[in-house]
């Protein structure tokens, strides 16, 4: 009961959050909103066993990554978009399209219930650190590897497309 | 009421739409970033509760490669946004039309 409760809780403020992240005003408020949503994943995740994901989705989601939106939309100092005029059909076209993505995603859903293997073990599988790092370091070693190559990759193509360039 | 997968797979979809919605309709650059880091979370959500359901750690796994992919994609897409900036003092996309000749 306890369990459901918490779902609902965190479930509805995370639809809230992310609503609210695509009707702000300002780019700022919608990265607050985002940072909301975060935090309520990560304490669905914690409810769902995986202890280690959820610390790491609030260290570098929430911590890291938001902190880079935010310094960027401080960094550019962007005034308000102007409103948009005369684009409504703009506006119906990408919510039929929006809901369009939903109505497939929840009948594959509906369909293929019944065709998922039944949960054979739940809650066998520890998300505590030493586990994840268990495997992290073994099975997944080679990609463990090349994230830290793509890592890299991603930090020299930040610095260079970032770079003042003098034309 | 059993808490199953589905509840966790429904809002997962709901997440995804709601990021979709978002990149459809926005023109700022970074809330379309923002709303493609929202779609990234739904997915983990997939993963994870797939993974409690099954009992394997794998999908929390896929998690955490999915999360420094993120990161990757961050830095290089605000990086590209300042790129943009300098060159049209703008992240409006409506505004950008580098493809068209």
């Amino acid at each position: 009961m306890f369990s459901q409760l918490f779902f609902f809780f965190f479930a509805a403020v995370a639809i809230a959050s992310g609503i609210g992240l695509i009707v702000s005003r300002s780019p700022v408020s919608g990265a607050l909103w985002l940072v909301l949503n975060l935090f309520c994943v990560a304490a669905l995740y914690i409810t769902m066993n995986a202890r280690f994901i959820g610390v790491i989705q609030i260290l570098v989601y929430a911590g890291a990554i938001m902190v880079l939106f935010l310094f960027v939309i401080m960094l550019l100092n962007l005034a308000a978009l102007p409103k948009m005029q005369s684009v409504n059909w703009r506006l119906v076209v990408a919510f039929l399209l929006g809901m369009f993505v939903l109505a497939q995603l929840m009948y594959v859903l509906a369909g293929s219930l019944d065709l998922l293997p039944e949960p054979t073990m739940p809650d066998a599988a520890s998300g505590s650190a030493s586990a994840l790092g268990q495997e992290l370091l073994t099975r997944y070693a080679l990609p463990l590897e090349i994230t830290g190559i793509l890592l890299l990759v991603a930090t020299i193509g930040a610095v260079l497309l970032a770079r003042r360039k003098f034309e | 009421m059993e808490l199953t997968l589905s509840w966790y797979l429904s809002l997962s979809a709901v997440l995804f739409t709601i990021g979709t919605l978002g990149v459809l309709l926005r023109r700022n650059a970074i809330v379309v970033f923002m709303s493609i880091e929202l779609m990234l979370n739904a997915v983990n959500i997939t993963l994870v509760a797939f993974s409690r359901s099954m009992g394997d750690v794998a999908g929390q796994m896929l998690v955490f490669f999915v999360m420094a992919v993120a990161a990757a994609e961050a830095a290089v897409g605000l990086a590209i946004v300042i790129a943009l900036f300098r060159k049209k003092e703008t992240v409006d996309l409506s505004r950008f039309n580098l493809f068209k000749f």
